[in-house]
C-alpha cells in the first residue's frame, strides 16, 4: 500500500509542480527576466510616466507632451564603451530608415540617460554627435529629477547593474511606445532593418 | 556522522539559517550569481536537510508512509530545484522581496528537508538515480552558462555567469568523482 500511497503523492506532486512550473515561465515561454517582460508588455502595454526630460539642447520636455507620435527608446550612459556605441550607431542608422516619418513628425527616436548626473546637455550632444546624428527626429535626454529614473527604468524593464570598471552594464533594447504612451513592444538591438520594417508597418502608409 | 552529532543539528541549522539572513551575508552572496547559486542556495538546502531532525517522529512515520524510498521527497526536491534554477526566478529573488521570501522559505523546506528526510530511506537505485541526474543537470547547466553569448539574469555580469559555468562543470566532475570512487572502494548495504 505504501507503493501506491508514494505513487499516488509523486503524482501529485509532479501535477502540481508542472502548474507551478508552466505559470513560473509563461507557459514555458520565458526563462529569463528579459523574455518574460517582452512578452508581458504585449499582453498587457503598460503606460508609460509623465517624466521631464532635459534634452541635449537644454530643452525642456515631458514624456507625456510627446502622445500623439510613435517613440523608440533606448536607455543610454555617454561614458559607455561597449554596448551603447552600437546602440548609438543603430539610431543614426534608424534615422536615415525612418527619414520621412521622422520628418513628417509622425515618429521620434529618444535616448533616455539613466545617468544624468553625468550626462549634461553638452554630453548628450557630443553622444549624438560622436555618431553623426543627423539632428532631426532624434532627441537625447536625461531625466530632470533623480527620482524619476527608478520608476522609468521599471516601466521599461531596464536593470543597470556597475560594472568592475566604473560604468555599467545594462539589457540593451529598443522600446516601441504607441500613440497613446502605451509601451508596446520591446525590440532587440542589433537589426535596424527590421525595427524600420516593424516600425513602417506600425505607422501605416 | 554519530547520533550525538545528529541532535546538534536542528540549532546548527536555525543559526546557519540566520547568518544567511543577515544583510550582509545577503549582500555578498546575492551580489553575484556564482555565489547565490553555488554557495547560498546548497547552503539553504542543507540548512533544511539538517532540519530533518526537528521533524517529530510521529510526523515523520506519516511522511514515510507516503514517501517509500524517499520517492515523493525526491520528486518535490526536483521540481523545487528546476524552479530555482530558472534564471528569471534567480533575478527575481534579488529584485523583488516577496521572491526574496520565497526563496528562503522554499528552498529549505521544498529542498532541503525533504532530502533529508528521503536519504536514509533510499535505496541504491533511487541514490544513483538522483545522484547521475544531479551530476548531468550541472554538467548541462554548466555548458549552458559557459557558452551563452546572452546574460542570462538582468542582475548579473556576463563573466560571473561564465565562471559560475565554469564551477557548475568542476562541481558536477567533483560529485562525479565521488561515485566513481564510492562505486569502485565503498561499502554498501546490500538493497
Amino acid at each position: 500500500m505504501s507503493i501506491l500511497r508514494t505513487a499516488l503523492a509523486s503524482c501529485l506532486l509532479l501535477v502540481l509542480g508542472g502548474a507551478v512550473l508552466t505559470a513560473a515561465t509563461d507557459d514555458f515561454h520565458a526563462f529569463t527576466t528579459e523574455t518574460a517582460r517582452r512578452l508581458a508588455v504585449q499582453r498587457h502595454p503598460p503606460t508609460v510616466p509623465a517624466v521631464p526630460l532635459e534634452t541635449q539642447s537644454g530643452a525642456q520636455l515631458n514624456l507625456a507632451d510627446l502622445r500623439g507620435k510613435w517613440l523608440l527608446v533606448d536607455f543610454v550612459y555617454t561614458r559607455c564603451i561597449s554596448w551603447c556605441l552600437a546602440q548609438g550607431g543603430e539610431f543614426a542608422q534608424l534615422q536615415d530608415q525612418l527619414a520621412e516619418p521622422l520628418a513628417q513628425g509622425r515618429l521620434l527616436l529618444l535616448s533616455i540617460s539613466f545617468d544624468p548626473v553625468y550626462d549634461t546637455p553638452a554630453e548628450l550632444a557630443a553622444y549624438q554627435q560622436r555618431f553623426h546624428g543627423r539632428g532631426t527626429g532624434w532627441l537625447a535626454a536625461r531625466p530632470r529629477r533623480a527620482g524619476d529614473l527608478q520608476p522609468l527604468l521599471h516601466t521599461f524593464g531596464v536593470t543597470v547593474v556597475p560594472d568592475t570598471l566604473g560604468g555599467f552594464v545594462h539589457n540593451t533594447a529598443i522600446a516601441v511606445v504607441d500613440p497613446q504612451g502605451r509601451l508596446v513592444q520591446i525590440l532587440d538591438m542589433g537589426n535596424p532593418e527590421a525595427a524600420a520594417g516593424i516600425m513602417q508597418r506600425n505607422l501605416g502608409p | 556522522m554519530t547520533a550525538t552529532a545528529w541532535r546538534l543539528a536542528p540549532p546548527v541549522a536555525a543559526l546557519l539559517f540566520v547568518a544567511l539572513l543577515l544583510p550582509p551575508s545577503r549582500h555578498l552572496l546575492e551580489s553575484s550569481m556564482t555565489f547565490q547559486m553555488l554557495v547560498q542556495i546548497p547552503l539553504l538546502i542543507g540548512v533544511g536537510y539538517l532540519l530533518r531532525e526537528a521533524v517529530p517522529a510521529p510526523l515523520a512515520a506519516v511522511i514515510a508512509r507516503w514517501n517509500q524510498h524517499g520517492v515523493s521527497g525526491l520528486v518535490l526536491a526536483s521540481v523545487a530545484g528546476m524552479f530555482w534554477m530558472l534564471p528569471r526566478s534567480l533575478d527575481a529573488a534579488v529584485s523583488l522581496p516577496w521572491m526574496a521570501f520565497a526563496k528562503f522559505a522554499s528552498v529549505p523546506l521544498l529542498i532541503g528537508l525533504p532530502l533529508g528526510l528521503g536519504w536514509p530511506q533510499m535505496g541504491f537505485v533511487v541514490r544513483g538515480v538522483f545522484l547521475l541526474e544531479l551530476i548531468a543537470t550541472f554538467f548541462r547547466l554548466g555548458w549552458l552558462y559557459l557558452v551563452s553569448p546572452l546574460r542570462l539574469c538582468n542582475n548579473y555580469l556576463l563573466d560571473d555567469q561564465q565562471r559560475a559555468g565554469q564551477y557548475m562543470l568542476v562541481i558536477g566532475g567533483v560529485i562525479l568523482a565521488c561515485v566513481l570512487a564510492k562505486l569502485l572502494w565503498g561499502r554498501f548495504n546490500s538493497t
